[in-house]
């Protein structure tokens, strides 16, 4: 129904002025050593690498960079504090993790500005998102360490031992809440690495978990790239390995894993198709369009980065989300009005680059919305790419950015189809006001996790994780505590 | 500390009254009755309040009335409200051991109970959570519907705690009971009713709504039937009791069907007393169907 | 065969909050709060009015605070039909709009010619502006060819002055259903749709008030025909009026942020104002002695 004519304009009038977080109350060390046996100990090679601002190019710190030493230096400290950690009681146990949650409720702020600054995402996410998900997944598996025998029937549980953990740049805080609680509640000990592009949470969470008093050893943390992730696989005395990245890197820990009798859990990455009916609540959905993909800078596995739209609707709905698009703000993350912060990295941010040429060349015709951003720094305008099929690359590939690729479908059958003719399977959305409609799409559609009329809702009580190659495993909920335990008649 | 006349002497101590806890507040009974509960010496440790039937209507209205919010709140929050009880609980620890001890513990057996609690109330705030995922269901059924059975609270619960554990067996009834999203009202320990009053300073301190935990002192013979026969209590759970209080409670609270709960001969200090099923005692189940298709 | 479109309810919560979480600082604070005041319908609809009342209230329109110079007028007052003779008087040529409620307001429970007699004597006292309310009891019984008709009648019977058409959303249950009757009532000739009369709870909520945004713009996208849009009742604080600008921004746009488009309905929301322009120019906290109160 909407007529060209007839648009809204949110250019000019009144505007917002800067609402800058202040980081005065906020601490960040030049250097920070690995995080092992309790202690902060130099890098055996005393080397070292930058964690820049992502919005500025300016360096914040610098973080060890472990080497293969470091890291058996780590997986021994583990080993060496698993033997008390996991004959403690398990109530014990629980009580560590609630101290680390209650802690990181008490540093909320100053955790949300930091990642924030490292990171580039929106303080307004760090600070509402990230930071309260963190300390409610601690609490949740808190409560589980002397309950263990109720999740599981039948079986008695046991730790598995030293758990090696490598987790993402996209939600570093997060990511290391998810990998650690569980862990530590199943009795386990941990050697975790974070992306080498955001290792200051983490390092502000060793400060942390050094502070609740949790015995040395049990938590270790190493910064570095690549090699120190492969170290970390390759290591003899881990018993489990658990890694959140992209689906090429899973494939090569997977190989190497291959034969070790090592236990392990993926979660890879996505390209989860978001379909709209019709008969949806439409300006919901709209909004469920641009929380699925936009926000965290579309930096997230499970983005609705393919937009299914019923073909009677496609039009206002598209219409409707140019004009949204054209009300987000991108810019500086510390401002508590910013929508959309930095891409990651400059690494990143080439990557969005160039799968916006390969999309134009393919044809498609992209739209971006025309806010103003800031001359240093990376960053991407929310983009949508309309004329576009499933034989696109930008259909098919993961692209890690705030770009959308918009299809039209007729019927049911053809949306089911669509949304599970991709190699991955991570989530997927349904817009319809039907309820018998989102329970056949929730039975037909070959994900992980099905959002139906919401996107990109976390819980820890609520199990995540992929089909396909999106990974296998659960993180989360009760059936988290699988990837954590060894089951025994 | 110097007198007015300027010569040091004992110290008096400013004794404290006991009240009971209404709506979240301290009113005295309404009957202005009371019994004295003395030490083993025979001296005298306070006046106890001796809650009469009107109060017991007074508690009912306030959980009846907080019921609903409470049950609406995240299962998150209130497990958090649970943990903080236990922070206020480990924060005062000193006062209960010596209200344990006035009323007959041994020292150390004091301190024990003391730290059975608070890990007790941390036990079950970490089931807040949980025990839905534990005894929830999605049933398979044959035609093409998706139907889930969860669990919902309750309702009211009325709870004549043990009479042998004066703080440790009155936790362990209701913090299963408001985990799972009920409001209660708790009769204290006739012989032991100390801590039950300042454990309802902790709940006040740690945010818990008001209403949402009630607690009376006074007869156990003259309140237990109220407590069984109140129709607007949803459940009743009784600790103690020979053959014939037994029957008594049963009869009565089959008037508008209570759920009866007898959990008579339960040692409360053993670890094996805290488990989900004293959440799951307090909870109906909702099964709910819907069509699966186009 | 177009439908009304439905309403997640959760999905407008959620869009509420992240309004909610916008933060308006320094010069854009004090834009906005000068917006705010020049949209205000400075209002008194109390069964005491008398005409003192009302020239008390046209003298504080007139006189928001002499002692800040720089202050834009409210949009206009908004008073019983009794009372227009009296503010057209006090008001003179400021340019002030004189608006009355009409069609037996509050209830609306009235035959028509009553109805039309109310809006038609408004008009011919001098009111230029009508705040009607719909009928919500045939509304909700399905009668909505009745109250469709009733609106063309009653715009029919205000000629020159402009049409507000009070929903009543606190008493029509759903979203869904204000979404539905913000379309009755555009269709039906309103020049501005408004939330409440401010006499029952809940009167004007930001989630009603984004539902009637998002009615509007689909309505321009369909008509081109730009509607009007006032929250009435509940807004007391700068703060929330504040909210509900950035809320009138991200959803309609530049063309919708000014009295011609957008009113708030309130009392004593424009002292709050003051009193944080003047926290915005001095940097200190104020204190409502120092405000006329009327």
């Amino acid at each position: 129904m909407a007529t060209p004519e007839n648009k809204l304009a949110f250019d000019g009038g009144w505007q917002y002025s800067p609402a800058p977080e202040s980081t005065d109350h906020v601490s960040i060390r030049k250097k920070y050593e690995l995080f092992i046996g309790g202690e902060f100990v130099a890098p055996v090679q005393g080397k070292y690498f930058d964690t820049i601002n992502p919005a500025t190019e300016e360096r914040l710190s610098r973080v060890g960079l472990a080497s293969a030493g470091d890291v058996d230096k780590a997986v021994k400290a583990a080993r060496k504090a698993y033997a008390g950690w996991s004959r403690l009681k398990p109530a014990e146990r629980g009580k560590y993790i609630f101290r680390i949650a209650r802690m990181l409720q008490e540093r909320s702020r100053e955790f949300a500005a930091i990642e924030s600054l490292d990171g580039g995402k929106p303080i307004r996410e760090s600070r509402d998102v990230d930071v309260p998900l963190a300390a409610a997944h601690f609490f949740y598996y808190a409560g589980w360490a002397d309950k263990l025998e109720y999740a599981f029937p039948g079986r008695k549980v046991k730790p598995l031992g030293v758990a090696g953990q490598i987790i993402p740049w996209n939600f570093p805080l997060l990511m290391a809440a998810w990998k650690i609680a569980p862990a530590l509640a199943c009795g386990n000990t941990v050697v975790l690495k974070p992306a080498e592009t955001t290792p200051l949470t983490a390092m502000k969470l060793a400060e942390l978990i050094a502070d609740a008093g949790v015995p040395p050893g049990v938590v270790n943390i190493v910064t570095g790239a690549g090699e120190t992730g492969a170290a970390i696989v390759n290591h003899p005395g881990v018993d489990k390995i658990a890694f959140t990245g992209s689906t090429d890197v899973g494939r090569i820990i997977q190989k190497a894993l291959a034969g070790s009798n090592k236990k392990y859990t993926l979660e890879l990455g996505g390209k989860a198709a978001n379909i709209i009916f019709a008969d949806a609540a439409i300006d919901q959905a709209v909004e469920g369009i641009v929380n699925g993909i936009f926000f965290n800078q579309g930096h997230v596995c499970c983005a609705g980065s393919r937009l299914l739209v019923q073909e009677s609707v496609a039009g206002a709905v598209i219409q409707k989300l140019r004009e949204r698009m054209e009300t987000l703000i991108v810019g500086d993350p510390l401002d508590k009005n910013t929508d959309i912060g930095a891409i990651n990295s400059k690494q990143q941010l080439e990557t969005i680059r160039s799968y916006l040429a390969i999309g134009q060349e393919e044809g498609a015709e992209m739209f971006q919305s025309s806010c103003p951003i800031p001359k240093r720094g990376y960053w991407c305008r929310p983009t949508i790419f309309t004329g576009v099929s499933q034989s696109n690359r930008v259909v098919q590939e993961e692209i890690f950015g705030p770009v959308l690729a918009i299809q039209t479908f007729r019927t049911f059958d053809e949306a089911v189809t669509k949304a599970n003719n991709t190699p991955y399977g991570l989530s997927g959305g349904v817009w319809t006001d039907k309820g018998s409609k989102i329970f056949k799409m929730t039975q037909s559609v070959r994900a992980g996790v099905v959002w139906a009329n919401t996107f990109n809702k976390f819980d820890p009580t609520s199990p995540f994780g992929g089909y396909k190659e999106s990974g296998v495993g659960r993180e989360g909920g009760m059936h988290g505590l699988d990837a954590y335990l060894k089951l025994e008649a | 500390m110097a007198t007015a006349s300027g010569k040091t002497a004992k110290r008096l101590a400013v004794a404290k009254t006991y009240k009971i806890f209404i709506g979240g507040q301290f009113p005295r009974t309404e009957s202005a009755r009371y019994y004295t509960l003395k030490d083993r010496q025979g001296a005298v440790i306070a006046n106890i309040c001796r809650s009469s039937r009107k109060d017991f209507r007074n508690a009912m209205v306030a959980a009846r009335g907080a019921q609903d919010g409470w049950a609406k709140a995240s299962a998150y929050l209130r497990g958090q409200i649970l943990y903080r009880v236990a922070e206020m609980l480990e924060g005062r620890r000193e006062q209960f051991s010596a209200e344990l001890k006035l009323q007959g513990a041994a020292m150390r057996a004091a301190d024990k109970e003391v730290d059975a609690t608070i890990d007790r109330l941390v036990y079950f705030a970490g089931w807040a959570d949980k025990y839905q995922q534990v005894f929830s269901s999605v049933n398979p059924v044959a035609s093409s519907h998706f139907n889930f059975s969860v669990l919902e609270p309750t309702g009211v619960v009325a709870i004549l705690a043990p009479e042998a554990s004066g703080l440790l067996g009155l936790i362990s009834n209701i913090a299963p009971v408001i985990v799972g999203g009920n409001t209660c009202v708790a009769l204290a320990s006739e012989s032991m009713p100390l801590c039950a009053v300042s454990f309802a300073e902790v709940l006040h301190a740690a945010d818990v709504p008001p209403g949402v935990v009630n607690i009376l002192t006074g007869y156990r013979s003259e309140l237990s039937g109220q407590f069984a026969s109140h129709m607007d209590v949803n459940a009743i759970i009784y600790c103690d009791g020979d053959q014939q209080t037994d029957k008594a409670v049963q009869v009565a609270a089959a008037d508008n069907i209570k759920r009866v709960l007898r959990r008579t001969d339960v040692s409360w200090a053993d670890e094996s007393s805290q488990h989900p099923y004293l959440v799951r005692d307090t909870q109906e189940v909702k099964t709910t169907w819907h069509p699966i298709g186009k | 065969m177009s439908r009304v479109p439905t309403v997640d309810e959760v999905g407008v919560n959620e869009r509420v909050a992240r309004f909610q979480t916008r933060s308006i600082k320094s010069a854009s604070k004090v834009e906005a709060l000068k917006l705010i005041l020049s949209m205000i319908d400075l209002t008194t609809l109390e069964g005491q009015d008398t005409p003192g009342k009302v020239r008390q209230l046209c003298q504080k329109a007139l006189h928001l605070h002499d002692a800040m110079p720089g202050l834009p007028h409210v949009a206009a007052v908004c008073v019983y039909p009794t009372m227009v003779k009296v503010a057209k008087k006090a008001l003179g040529n400021s340019g002030i709009n004189i608006a009355s409620v009409a069609t037996a307001f509050p209830s609306g429970q009235a035959p028509l010619s009553v109805k039309l007699d109310d809006t038609r004597m408004a008009v011919a006292e001098g009111a230029n502006e009508i705040d009607m309310v719909i009928s919500r009891g045939e509304f909700l019984a399905g009668n909505y060819g009745m109250v469709f008709d009733e609106i063309v009648a009653i715009k029919d019977a205000c000629g020159d002055a402009h049409l507000k058409v009070i929903l009543e959303t606190g008493e029509l249950g759903t979203l869904d259903r204000v979404r539905q009757a913000s379309e009755l009532a555009m269709h039906a000739g309103a020049d501005f749709i408004k939330t409440s009369t401010g006499k029952i709870q809940p009167a004007a909520t930001m989630q009603v008030t984004l539902v009637m945004l998002q009615a509007i713009r689909d309505y321009y996208a369909a008509t081109g025909r730009m509607v009007g849009m006032k929250p009435a009742g509940g807004i007391a604080h700068s703060k929330l009026a504040i909210h509900y600008l950035v809320m009138l921004r991200e959803t309609l746009g530049k063309a919708w942020m000014t009295p011609q488009w957008f009113r708030f309905g309130a009392s004593s929301l424009a002292n709050d104002v003051l009193m944080q322009i003047r926290k915005q120019a001095t940097g200190v906290y104020q204190s409502a002695d120092y405000f006329s109160k009327d």
